[in-house]
This record gives structure tokens, C-alpha cells and sequence, in this order.
């Protein structure tokens, strides 16, 4: 299992993490964001790159 | 040969870090070292122009992450590659060290250009995260801040500082600030959002002269007026490090070239395939738009092209005959841009700069308020900027991609 937490002060809903892991991160009707805190192991490269394209570096991987 | 020697990748910063990810993700597991010139591990830059500048300067508030799958990268840091030797695959450092490599990533990125004048105290640039540093401890409430360049750095180092209370003037030769990425109708708002805060334009004007003796005191203009200030934050873009690659064969004509698989393209024209370059410095050709190589200095660019040449350099490191097929892949990443000057948040995806002015139109919104602005190339949408706008803009940038 991989633990994920976004810091929803600093996220600014740019949903840029979305494209990299759409099953675990998507843009609510208001436009903000909605995440799944835990994901399979085998999501660990996408999520790894939803925190490498996240421009506000809102996204962690908590190991 | 080279077996048993390390890949290296020249550059400690994101570019660099990307690609030893990409590399350990690809499966290679044989040693990976990389040099760095600045003390500090991989850092993020753009907070060091914007929110960091404000709030505090640290390492940590700007640290990228360690992971697991690269902890055991060497990592040479305060050391810079001075000569490349690709024929004999080796680097040399400025501390006399000698590093021969099976494959060299080329990840240096660049440097803030300076002006043309003597060295004196309250001069500044921001690309590091010590210029940063060194500038926040002279911005309080009252300081005068001059700030030449009125590109994205200089516009966002400009607020920062106005908010911090400073009071702030911004030199430049442009007609509008920011108007080469963006064009004349948007730049020319983004102007009335800062004098609107405070921020004072002499625009169309450059610097002659630099007043103060041993610390500086002001500007005076090509039109004889003369701008008061107690620091100088010097923002005229910025120049590639490829000094270290001078005696090498590669095609430096602005930053280096390569090929869509990111492998260096030298002057002879064969790409190397035990050469990458990546981030900033890159001149690749992106097929979203044409075949022509260009560099894109947006920080979606260090991870994308980090990821793609870790890839490919992987795969020809394997050896298992992937190679190839990984190197033809089509490589197209969307540039992607942001960046916050007071209430304004701006997000920007393609080329805008591609457009003339006249091909640029109001796609949502109003442009005193939140809008998204389309920019086209022979009827083609290559860029949209919104200001205000988030995922207003996804639908375009699903256009843009085509
Ligand atoms: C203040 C600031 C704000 C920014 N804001 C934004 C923004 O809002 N949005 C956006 O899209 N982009 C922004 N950018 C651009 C973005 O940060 C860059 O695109 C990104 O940092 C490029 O990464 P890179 O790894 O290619 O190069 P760099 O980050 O330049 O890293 C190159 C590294 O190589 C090292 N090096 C150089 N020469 C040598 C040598 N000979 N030997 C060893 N090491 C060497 C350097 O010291 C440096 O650490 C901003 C940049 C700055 C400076
Ligand atoms: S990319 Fe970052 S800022 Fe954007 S929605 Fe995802 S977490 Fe928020």
C-alpha cells in the first residue's frame, strides 16, 4: 500500500496530478481536487509522477 | 570499454535527478554518479521568485524528495565539470578530479545573465537558492528595489517584493512586460494588475550606468533619468552552461542540441547514443508543433525530458535489443507554464510565443477579470494563457495536443 497526502493549503487545483494518476486523483464539479489516500503498489509510478508534475509540490508519498 | 564505468549526469538539479529516477526505473542497476556545482541536493526553483521569497528562504521548503529506488546514486556536489572528452568518454571536475563514463547526461541548465558593470554590493540575480537567500535578507518595508528585466523572474521578483512592502521599479527595453512569452494584449494587463499595486514601469528604457561606489545607489537610463534604489535585482534572462562542452564536437549554437530521443545530435549530424540532454539546456525538436529544435525554459520540461532520456538510455544500457523501439517512440510533452504575480495566478499550456499578435483572441472571460487567451499559428491553436482560469483551460489544452 502506498499512503499519499496532499497538502490542500498549498494545492492550488491546477489538477495537473490527474493526467499522470487518474484513478486516484480527479477534479470535483466545483473544480477541486478529490484523491484517494491509499493506492496499490502497483500505482507507485503514476504516483510518483503526480508528485513530480504537481507545480505547487502539494503531493507526498508518505513512506 | 566501458563496462563498470558509471553513467554520469552533469547537473545536480531537477533535469538530473529526473533522469537517474527514470534510469533506475527503466531497471538499470549499475552506478549512476552525479556532479553538481551547488552544495545543495535537487531543489525546486520557481517558489524561489514567488512564495518562498516572502516567506523564508530554507532548503527544506524547496527540497525535492529522496526516493528509495535512487538512494544509492552518488552524488558529487560542489564540484563542477570543467572539460568533456567524448571520444575518450571521460570528465574532468575544477578540483582535478577525472570521471570516465559508459554514457554522460548533460543537465547544467543555465545562469542569470548580469549587466555589463563593475561588481557592487546590492547587486542581485535569482536562480539559486543562495541568490535567494542572499536577496531576502535585503528586502524589508521602504527598500528601494530596482529591478531590471521585466520577464517572468523580474515581474514575480517585482511583486514578492512589493509585498514584502518594498517600493519597486521595473527597467526594461520591452514595450509590455513578459510580452515576448505572451504578446502584447495580455502583457499589457498583467502591467495594469502591478501599477494597480504600486509597481512603477520605465519601460522601453535601458540601464547606462550603475550610481554608487562601492554599493549600489540607483540606475541612470539611456534617457538621462535617473531611478533611486538600495538593491538591484538583475532579471535579463539567462545564458547556458555549456562551457564545460566547448572542446567537445556538439552543436552548442543555443544550449545543445538533440534528437527526439534526447540523445546529443553533434555537428555531424549522428545522434550519439551514449549522450543525452535534458531540462533547460535541451534544444529538442517537440512534434506537437513542427520539427524545429527549440529550448523550452517551463519546469515541466526537466521532468519530461529527464524521464524520456532516462528511458532510452536505459534500454541501451540493457543491451536486450528494446533499444531501438524505445528510441522511435514518439516524444511530444506539453509545455506547461505558471506563475503568481499578487492576486493574479497564471497557468499556460503550448507555445504561446509561437503567435503573432494578431493572432491572439480572447477565448473565456474578460480580460480585467479572469480569462483565457488563445494564441494560433496558421489557424492552429499552439498556446492558451489563462489568468484566474485552471481547468477552464484543460478542454484547450486537449486542442493544443491535437
Ligand atoms: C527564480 C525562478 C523561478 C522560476 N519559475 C518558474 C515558473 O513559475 N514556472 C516554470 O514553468 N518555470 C519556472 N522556472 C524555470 C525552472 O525552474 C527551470 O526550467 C528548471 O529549474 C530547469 O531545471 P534544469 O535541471 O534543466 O536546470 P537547472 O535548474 O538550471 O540546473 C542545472 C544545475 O547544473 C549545475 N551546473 C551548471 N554547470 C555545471 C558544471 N559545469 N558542472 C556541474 N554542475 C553544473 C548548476 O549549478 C545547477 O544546479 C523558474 C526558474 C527560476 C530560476
Ligand atoms: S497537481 Fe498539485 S496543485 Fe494541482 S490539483 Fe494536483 S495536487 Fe493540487
Amino acid at each position: 500500500m502506498i499512503k499519499i497526502e496532499v497538502n490542500m493549503d498549498a494545492c492550488q487545483h491546477y489538477g495537473q496530478c490527474v493526467f499522470e494518476a487518474p484513478n486516484l486523483f480527479a477534479l470535483n464539479a466545483d473544480d477541486k481536487l478529490e484523491y484517494h489516500a491509499e493506492a496499490d503498489e502497483s500505482e507507485r509510478d503514476n504516483v510518483e509522477s503526480a508528485v513530480d508534475v504537481c507545480p505547487m509540490q502539494a503531493i507526498r508519498i508518505v513512506e | 570499454m566501458s563496462a563498470g564505468r558509471p553513467v554520469l549526469i552533469v547537473g545536480g538539479s531537477m533535469g538530473g535527478l529526473r533522469t537517474a529516477e527514470a534510469l533506475r526505473r527503466s531497471g538499470y542497476t549499475g552506478p549512476v554518479t552525479v556532479i553538481g556545482a551547488e552544495l545543495h541536493a535537487p531543489y525546486n526553483r520557481p517558489p524561489l521568485s514567488k512564495d518562498v521569497l516572502s516567506a523564508g528562504v530554507t532548503h527544506e521548503a524547496v527540497a525535492f524528495p529522496a526516493r528509495a529506488a535512487t538512494a544509492d546514486v552518488e552524488w558529487i556536489l560542489g564540484s563542477q565539470a570543467v572539460t568533456a572528452d567524448l571520444d575518450n568518454r571521460s570528465v574532468s571536475t575544477d578540483d582535478g578530479r577525472e570521471y570516465p563514463w559508459s554514457a554522460l547526461v548533460i543537465a547544467t541548465g543555465l545562469r542569470a545573465r548580469r549587466l555589463p558593470f563593475p561588481p557592487i554590493a546590492g547587486r542581485h540575480t535569482v536562480r539559486t537558492l543562495d541568490d535567494a537567500m542572499a536577496l531576502r535578507q535585503e528586502l524589508s518595508p521602504g527598500t528601494r528595489v530596482v529591478v531590471v528585466g521585466s520577464g517572468f523572474i523580474g515581474c514575480e521578483v517585482g511583486a514578492t517584493a512589493r509585498k514584502l512592502g518594498c517600493e519597486v521599479t521595473i527597467v526594461s527595453p520591452s514595450a509590455e512586460p513578459m510580452v515576448r512569452p505572451l504578446g502584447g494584449m495580455l502583457a499589457a494587463e498583467l502591467r495594469r494588475r502591478h501599477e494597480r499595486h504600486g509597481v512603477e514601469f520605465r519601460l522601453g528604457r535601458s540601464v547606462s550606468e550603475l550610481l554608487g561606489d562601492s554599493r549600489f545607489e540607483g540606475v541612470l537610463l539611456d534617457n538621462g533619468e535617473t531611478v533611486e534604489g538600495d538593491v538591484l535585482v538583475e532579471a535579463i534572462g539567462s545564458e547556458c552552461n555549456t562551457g564545460w562542452l566547448a572542446d567537445a564536437s556538439l552543436d552548442l549554437e543555443d544550449g545543445v542540441l538533440a534528437d527526439t530521443a534526447l540523445r546529443a545530435v553533434p555537428r555531424n549530424g549522428t545522434a550519439r547514443d551514449d549522450v543525452y540532454v535534458v531540462g533547460d539546456i535541451a534544444r529538442f525538436p517537440n512534434l506537437m508543433f513542427d520539427e524545429v529544435p527549440r529550448r523550452v525554459e517551463h519546469w515541466n520540461i526537466p521532468t519530461d525530458t529527464g524521464k524520456r532520456a532516462g528511458a532510452v538510455l536505459g534500454a541501451w544500457l540493457a543491451n536486450d535489443g528494446s533499444f531501438a523501439d524505445i528510441a522511435a517512440k514518439e516524444f511530444a510533452p506539453m509545455p506547461a507554464f505558471w506563475s503568481n504575480q499578487f492576486d493574479v495566478s497564471l497557468q499556460a499550456y503550448g507555445l504561446p510565443g509561437l503567435a503573432g499578435d494578431e493572432d491572439i483572441r480572447i477565448l473565456r472571460g474578460e480580460l480585467c477579470g479572469d480569462v483565457a487567451v488563445g494564441y494560433y499559428r496558421e489557424r492552429r491553436l499552439v498556446g492558451v494563457v489563462g489568468l484566474g482560469f485552471k481547468t477552464e483551460l484543460l478542454p484547450f489544452r486537449q486542442e493544443i495536443a491535437g
